[in-house]
């Protein structure tokens, strides 16, 4: 049978599953932790807490009052140290919740047994309410708050809720070993999606190269109703949210619009465990799988990390070879940005670390271009990304509007597939960023 | 001769006559009645188009200038105090008279002050790499070095200096505004020339509390207000632990300069200064003269 994927554009980085067949290990509490205010796309939460007040683990540090924010809570107990700006993986100083760990106590209301609980107790508007209050953000990497994609506006309805397992990216396996190893609450999570947005079919994307996840979720999700599981062609970006909509059920975006305009929600299989743990379990977002890989880490693993935990603990646990090392990736090697400050701590939105060995890490020599159509041929969005890079660095934002560079999801193919090494994404994102801009305040002149 | 030669040229001056006398009405009845006093006003303009005056070009400037019947609220930075007085006689009004002021570069973190603490290998332009990171020494609100000042300089007047990392306004500066428009970080001001070009400013806009800056950059600005107390004529204003000198109310004392503790207040065109003698050694001195 020929296996589904996307229509346009689209490529094959090895897949340096290194950290494939690791099992889940808990990261050791961090001393300290640091828990920035702005963990998600929207705006950052306000703080509620004081300094020196005692903090249990779930309890409320800040909350989203937004529109599109989300409420933060500490992953930690103990006390709260400081609040104040501290660097984040950027460089850049943003205000945080600096909390010393003392023991590991826990928010009574928080069920922290192994239980899995199937039955679905609350209703529609009370699992909405509760996603929110515990915070939980798309976790497959653009942290964007989960309550507003079910907020479905009045008139729309929708038919499909896509599960994203496709972890297109390379050396990244979080959500493999998730699905493996999570795969009932998963399920009932997904479930729990189905009826906060009131939909009768789930369909869950996994890539072809991830057999045994495939496996087993096709065993269990017979006992659920109306979730089914779908192999598909391993090619990236295939986690891109237009990609997978496109892959798995032939609809396509038009620009600018949501994926609720074609009749789907989508979700990663991580924000589906989340949300069995939040509705089912009252646990609010305070931990996540983070995958530490690379080709200079001896023991590529997948940690169950508590947000705040500065990546440089994660570091000695997986035996990384520092002297080797050239950069840190926040992220996969595709769309990851490197790290700035090792101390950076693990947010919401931090779904691997990757080291890159120290030959590999440098930029390789721009040259011209030489006219071969390579990135636009693997655009997923099909857009002329040469163009785009040239009018973009040339400040020209009305013509960019026009070849649709807001289109563009900074994929990072065009770069990957060019053989001359042009930073076209680069450009592009700098264009982006002023068309952006130029878009935004038209209407105030 | 040919009878169709004669005819055409019969015909086509007739064609000529006839759309000349056409033009002529049509001229008359659209005629755009200009104000010769702008092409006056245009001629006398420098031409470098720059837009540092606020219009679009100089041809813009003249227009709105000569409209207006005024030249106050006008002001061509590149030809200056000179410049307007010469074109004053043309409108006949008196021409507003401005301190000459010059681009301002308010960071001073060399590569030497706040070394770097890791390698940048993207994209050089400012507005890009500012929308990465902090920048390689740390502060998110200094001189990245990428250059874009330079680049919007339409005089010559700026160049990047390959020790500091940093770029460097010449005396030729027009202060156009081109420059503090271009930086993503707000990082160069106008400010008066001064007399002599004698110039006090904070080299400096870090906004950060003092420990937090001095972690990045050893000539930063800590707001420790030290340059607020010891001026007499309240021209130092510290917001944001920024210090901020009004360059309107200094009278160039230079006792700021003296009191900083981490040299981000920088004098500009001083001669250096005489070595103050201690107590001790003056009372020698006294002695030895008696």
């Amino acid at each position: 049978m020929k296996l589904k994927t996307f229509n346009i554009g689209g490529i094959h980085p090895p897949e340096h599953k290194l950290s494939a067949s690791a099992a889940i290990q808990d990261a050791p509490l961090p001393k300290v932790a640091v828990v920035p205010l702005s963990q998600h796309l929207g705006a950052p939460a306000k703080v509620k807490v004081k300094r020196g007040e005692m903090v249990k683990v779930g309890t409320l540090l800040a909350k989203g009052e937004a529109f599109i924010s989300a409420n933060i809570h500490s992953p930690v107990s103990g006390k709260v140290a400081k609040i104040e700006p501290r660097v984040d993986s950027s460089g850049f100083r943003r205000e945080s919740v600096v909390i010393e760990v003392q023991g590991d106590e826990w928010n009574e209301d928080i069920d922290t047994s192994n239980d899995i609980i199937k039955d679905i107790k609350l209703e529609k508007k009370d699992i909405l309410q509760r996603i929110h209050d515990c915070g939980i953000v798309g976790l497959g990497g653009a942290t964007f708050p989960s309550h507003v994609k079910y907020m479905i506006p009045e008139g729309r309805s929708v038919e499909f809720l896509i599960i994203n397992g496709v972890e297109c990216e390379p050396y990244i396996t979080s959500d493999d070993q998730l699905m493996l190893e999570k795969g009932e609450e998963m399920m009932v999570g997904i479930r729990v999606m189905m009826k906060a947005a009131g939909v009768e079919k789930a369909i869950i994307g996994v890539e072809n190269n991830k057999p045994k996840a495939i496996e087993h979720l096709r065993k269990i999700a017979d006992q659920y109703q109306g979730i089914s599981v779908e192999p598909l062609k391993v090619q990236y970006p295939q986690g891109g949210e237009k990609q997978l909509i496109d892959a798995l059920i032939k609809r396509q975006i038009p620009a600018g619009k949501l994926p609720s305009d074609v009749g789907c929600v989508v979700n990663n299989v991580g924000t589906a465990f989340a949300i069995y743990e939040a509705v089912q379990k009252n646990k609010p977002l305070v931990e996540r799988i983070v995958t530490v890989t690379g080709k200079t880490v001896k023991k590529p693993s997948n940690f169950k990390v508590r947000l705040g935990t500065p990546i440089s603990d994660l570091l000695p646990l997986a035996e990384c070879d520092m002297e080797n090392t050239g950069k840190v990736i926040n992220g996969g090697p595709m769309m990851g940005k490197a790290l700035v400050a090792l101390n950076a701590a693990v947010t919401k939105g931090t779904s691997a670390v990757l080291l890159i060995k120290k030959e590999e890490s440098k930029r390789v020599t721009v040259q011209n271009c030489i006219r071969c159509g390579k990135c636009m041929s693997v655009c997923p969005m099909g857009l002329e990304p040469y163009l785009l890079s040239v009018i973009a660095r040339q400040g020209e934002n009305e013509r960019c509007e026009t070849e649709r560079i807001m289109d563009c999801i900074e994929c990072g193919s065009c770069v990957y597939t060019c053989p001359s090494g042009r930073p076209l994404l680069d450009n592009i994102r700098l264009g982006k960023a002023n068309t952006g801009f130029m878009i935004r305040t038209r209407g105030r002149k | 001769m040919d009878n169709s030669i004669v005819s055409a040229l019969i015909v086509l001056s007739a064609i000529g006559v006839l759309a000349a006398i056409i033009l002529y009405f049509i001229a008359q009845k659209f005629k755009v009645i200009e104000d010769p006093k702008i092409d006056d006003v245009d001629e006398a303009l420098p031409g470098a188009n720059c837009g540092g005056c606020g219009y679009a070009g100089c041809r813009a400037f003249a227009e709105s200038m000569v409209k207006a019947g005024t030249m106050e609220g006008f002001f061509c930075p590149v030809g200056g105090n000179d410049l307007m007085k010469s074109l004053a006689p043309i409108l006949g009004v008196e021409a507003p008279e401005k301190a000459p002021q010059i681009a301002v570069l308010r960071c001073n973190g060399s590569v030497k002050n706040s070394i770097p603490k890791f390698e940048y290998d993207g994209d050089m332009t400012c507005s890009f790499t500012t929308s990465l990171t902090a920048g390689t020494g740390g502060c998110q609100f200094g001189c990245l070095g990428g250059g874009e000042c330079v680049d919007a300089c339409d005089f010559d007047a700026m160049y990047m200096d390959p020790e500091t990392n940093l770029p460097v306004v010449k005396v030729n500066c027009v202060a156009c505004n081109a420059c503090v428009e271009a930086c993503p970080r707000d990082i160069l001001e106008l400010r008066n020339r001064g007399p002599k070009e004698k110039r006090i400013f904070v080299a400096c806009i870090n906004a950060e509390k003092g420990p937090l800056s001095k972690q990045n950059c050893t000539v930063s600005c800590i707001g420790c207000k030290a340059c607020v107390k010891v001026c007499n004529f309240d021209a130092i204003d510290v917001n944001n632990f920024l210090a901020y000198i009004n360059y309107e109310a200094c009278t160039l004392c230079r006792k700021c300069v003296e009191v900083c503790p981490t040299n981000a207040i920088h004098e500009i065109s001083f001669k250096p200064r005489k070595p103050k003698a201690d107590k001790k050694e003056k009372e020698e001195v006294r002695l030895v003269v008696k």
